[in-house]
C-alpha cells in the first residue's frame, strides 16, 4: 500500500505548456497512469499518447480521472484548481508557484466543501515509489520501502530521500506539501493517512522556519500517531522578517523559529535531527535496525 | 513587499480610513515648509520599514517650523535597525485620548484572514500577544463573504462601550478589510488607532505588507517600491530569477531550492562556519543564471569562500556543470570554490568540472567542511 496515489490512480494534467508537457512525459515514463491532459485550445489533440481536452470537466467526465496535477501559470492557476475540483476529482496537486494567498484562502474553503483533497500549491507533488508519481520529483532517487516522508520543500526532500535510499531505507509515499502560507493538506492530514497505511512503518517530517505547522504536527503525533516519527527543521540562520525563498518561510514571531520548533517537537517525544545525515541514523533507530 | 507609513496612509485614504493630513518630505527645508503649511505643532516621523522608530529617536514633535527644520535635520540620515532614513512624514500633531490596535493578517492554521483588535494600542502588539494575550480579540473573516457589519461591531464593542466610538471603529474595520482585500495584502495594521479628545477615531500609524504573489494583479503597486541598498541587491537578484538574502557571514552559498539552501546554511553553522547569504538559484540551470549568482556572491567583500551545493533532480548536474564552467570563464576570482554535485547525471557533471580543473565533491557535509576550512585560511592571510 501507500497513501493517496498508487499504480491504479487515474491522473490528468492541467496546463500542457513547456513544464507541463515535460513533466507529463517524465510521469508517464515513471509509470503513472495518465489518462488525460487539459489545455484550452488543444482539445482533440493528443500528447505522449493520452488525449487532451479543452476543459477539466470534459476530461474528467470522459476519462474518469481521479486526480489532477496543476502546471497552469500563477495568474490562471487559482481558477484551474477550482475547475479540477469541480470536475469531480478527489485529489488536486498544485505544483504552480506564486498563487496569491487571498485566492488560496478562498479555494481551500471551496475544496473542503467539495470534499476534494489539495496538495500544494508551490509543491513538488507526491510519489509512491515504483507505483506512481504526480508532480516533478526525480523518480530515480526514490526506493520502495517503509518510510513515509512529508516535507515543506522540494530539493531538500530529494536530499533527504536520496540519503535514506542510499542507506537502504525506502519510502512508501513522499510528499512535498508546499512552501506557501496557505496550503491544502498539512502534516496532520498526511500523518493520519500514514497511520492507517499498512506499508508505512515510520514517518519523517521535514520542516522549516515560518508558521507553527511543525508544532501542530507534534501535538497530533503525541495524541494520534502510534508509529515512530522523526523530525528535521531548517532555517537556523534566517533573520526575522525576511522571506527565505518560500513565501511561508518568514520568521514572524518567536514560535516560528527553528529553535522553538525543535524544542517543541522534542518535548512531545519526537527525535529531531540536526543534519540530513542524522535523519538516516534516527530512521535506523526508529525502525529498530530493519530496512 | 512592505510599504512605508506614508504610502500605507495614501492607500488608507483611498479606502476612506481617516488619517492625519500629512506630507512626505525629503529634506529639512521641505519639512519646515510643510510645518508652515500644515500648522504647528507637527510630528516629524522617519519613514523606514522597521518598527520601534519612536524608541530609536525617529519620531519628534515640533512646535514651530524652525523646530521642524531641526528635528528633520536630526532624523534624516539616522540609522534605524540598519535602515538609513531618507524620507520623513510631517503630520499635524493631535491630542490623543486613547490608543487602540486593529490589524488583519492570515491565520495559517485556519487558512483564512483574521482581524485582531486590542485596547492596548501604541505598543508592540507581539509583546501584548506574548504577555497579555487576553487583551487581544480575534475575529475570523470568511474571505468570500468579507467582514460583515455585525462582525465588525462585535469586535468594536469589545474596545468601546460608547456607541458612537464603537460604530466609528467598526466603520474603520470594514474599510480596513476592503483595503486588505482590495490590494491583496498579507498584513494591514493600524497601531495606534487613536481616539482623539473630540471623540473622533483616526489612524495615526499605518502598516501594509503586500502579498508578493499577487503583484501581477496590481502592477501599479510596483511603483511604490522604495528599496533600501540591501534590498536593491535582492531585487536585482530576483529579476534574474534568483532568490537572495544577504547575511553577515563569510561563506557564500549557492544552492538549488529554498529548503536545501536553508539546510546548507544550517550545516555550515552546525560545523562552526558562518553563511554569508541565502541564495536559491531555483530549478533552472542556465549558464546566465549561474553567472549572475556568482557575480552576486563575489560582490560581497565578506565572502572568503564559496560553497555551491546542487542536488540534481529535474535540474541535471551536467547542465549545472556547463553553467559553472561558463561562469568561471567569465568571472575571474581568487575566492576559493567548493562544489558539490549529486543526483541526476552527477558522474557527467563531475567529469565536465574535472576537465576544467575543478574537483567536485559528492557529499554535502564534506563540501561544507572544506568551505569552512578555506574560509578560515582566507581570514588568516
Amino acid at each position: 500500500m501507500s497513501i493517496l496515489i498508487d499504480e491504479s490512480t487515474r491522473v490528468m494534467i492541467q496546463g500542457l505548456g513547456r513544464d507541463g508537457s515535460f513533466h507529463a512525459e517524465q510521469m508517464k515514463n515513471y509509470g503513472t497512469n495518465i489518462v488525460a491532459g487539459v489545455h484550452p485550445g488543444k482539445g482533440g489533440s493528443s500528447i505522449h499518447g493520452f488525449p487532451v481536452f479543452n476543459t477539466a470537466s470534459r476530461a474528467a467526465r470522459e476519462t474518469g480521472a481521479e486526480c489532477t496535477v496543476i502546471f497552469v501559470p500563477a495568474p490562471f492557476a487559482a481558477d484551474a484548481i477550482l475547475a479540477g475540483a469541480n470536475a469531480g476529482v478527489g485529489l488536486v496537486v498544485a505544483v504552480t508557484e506564486g498563487i496569491p494567498v487571498l485566492d488560496m484562502s478562498k479555494i481551500v474553503r471551496e475544496l473542503k466543501e467539495l470534499g476534494t483533497c489539495l496538495a500544494g500549491p508551490n509543491c513538488p507533488g507526491l510519489i509512491s515509489p515504483d507505483k506512481s508519481k504526480v508532480g516533478i520529483m526525480p523518480g530515480g532517487i526514490f526506493k520502495k520501502g517503509p518510510v513515509g516522508v512529508i516535507s515543506r520543500s522540494g530539493t531538500l526532500t530529494y536530499e533527504v530521500v536520496n540519503q535514506l535510499s542510499c542507506a537502504g531505507y525506502g519510502q512508501s509515499t513522499a510528499i512535498g506539501m508546499g512552501g506557501d502560507p496557505v496550503v491544502g493538506m498539512k502534516y496532520n492530514d498526511y500523518l493520519e493517512l500514514f497511520e492507517e497505511d499498512g506499508e508505512t512503518e515510520l514517518v519523517v517530517i521535514v520542516g522549516e522556519i515560518g508558521g507553527t505547522d511543525e508544532q501542530d504536527a507534534a501535538d497530533f503525533v503525541k495524541e494520534r500517531i502510534s508509529k515512530p516519527v522523526v523530525g528535521y527543521v531548517v532555517g537556523r540562520s534566517a533573520p526575522p522578517g525576511k522571506r527565505m525563498g518560500h513565501a511561508g518561510a518568514i520568521i514572524s514571531g518567536t514560535d516560528s523559529t527553528v529553535e522553538a520548533k525543535v524544542a517543541f517537537l522534542r518535548e512531545k517525544g519526537i527525535p529531531v535531527a540536526d543534519t540530513v545525515e542524522q535523519i538516516v541514523d534516527l530512521v535506523g533507530d526508529g525502525l529498530g535496525g530493519r530496512n | 513587499m512592505k510599504l512605508e507609513e506614508f504610502q500605507a496612509k495614501i492607500l488608507f485614504r483611498e479606502y476612506g480610513i481617516p488619517v492625519p493630513d500629512g506630507t512626505m518630505v525629503n529634506t529639512s527645508e521641505e519639512a519646515r515648509s510643510a510645518a508652515e503649511e500644515i500648522g504647528c505643532p507637527v510630528v516629524i516621523k522617519a519613514q523606514v520599514q522597521a518598527g520601534g522608530r519612536g524608541k530609536a529617536g525617529g519620531v519628534k514633535l515640533a512646535k514651530t517650523p524652525a523646530e521642524a527644520y531641526m528635528a528633520a535635520n536630526a532624523i534624516l540620515g539616522m540609522d534605524i535597525k540598519g535602515f538609513i532614513v531618507e524620507r520623513l512624514l510631517v503630520d499635524p500633531a493631535v491630542s490623543i485620548a486613547g490608543e487602540y490596535y486593529v490589524g488583519i493578517t492570515f491565520d495559517r492554521r485556519k487558512k483564512m484572514p483574521v482581524m485582531m483588535a486590542s485596547a492596548s494600542g501604541g505598543v508592540d502588539i507581539e509583546k501584548v500577544a506574548a504577555e497579555t494575550p487576553e487583551q487581544i480579540f480575534f475575529g475570523e473573516i470568511n474571505p468570500e463573504r468579507g467582514l460583515r457589519s455585525f462582525e465588525a461591531k462585535q469586535l468594536a464593542f469589545q474596545l468601546f462601550a460608547d456607541k458612537k466610538k464603537a460604530l466609528a471603529t467598526a466603520s474603520v474595520m470594514m474599510k480596513l478589510w476592503d483595503c486588505f482585500h482590495g490590494v491583496d495584502a498579507s498584513l494591514v495594521e493600524i497601531n495606534p488607532l487613536a481616539e482623539l479628545e473630540d471623540g473622533s477615531i483616526i489612524a495615526l500609524d499605518a502598516k501594509i505588507v503586500l502579498d508578493d504573489n499577487a503583484m501581477f494583479k496590481h502592477p501599479i503597486m510596483e511603483e511604490m517600491r522604495l528599496p533600501t541598498t540591501s534590498e536593491q541587491k535582492e531585487l536585482d537578484a530576483r529579476s534574474h530569477g534568483l532568490s537572495y538574502v544577504q547575511l553577515d557571514g563569510n561563506i557564500g552559498c549557492m544552492v538549488n531550492g529554498a529548503g536545501l539552501a536553508l539546510a546548507t546554511m544550517d550545516l555550515i553553522k552546525h560545523l562552526g562556519g558562518t553563511p554569508a547569504n541565502f541564495l536559491d538559484i531555483g530549478g533552472s540551470s542556465s549558464p546566465q543564471k549561474v553567472i549572475h549568482a556568482m557575480e552576486l556572491l563575489v560582490s560581497d567583500s565578506n565572502v572568503k569562500a564559496v560553497f555551491i551545493n546542487v542536488f540534481g533532480g529535474i535540474t541535471r548536474c551536467d547542465d549545472v556543470a556547463n553553467g559553472l564552467v561558463a561562469a568561471l570563464q567569465e568571472i575571474k576570482t581568487d575566492i576559493p570554490l567548493v562544489i558539490r554535485l549529486a543526483g541526476t547525471n552527477e558522474e557527467e557533471g563531475i567529469r565536465i568540472l574535472s576537465d576544467f580543473g575543478i574537483t567536485a565533491l559528492k557529499d554535502m557535509t564534506e563540501g561544507a567542511r572544506e568551505a569552512i576550512r578555506l574560509a578560515g585560511e582566507g581570514g588568516d592571510s
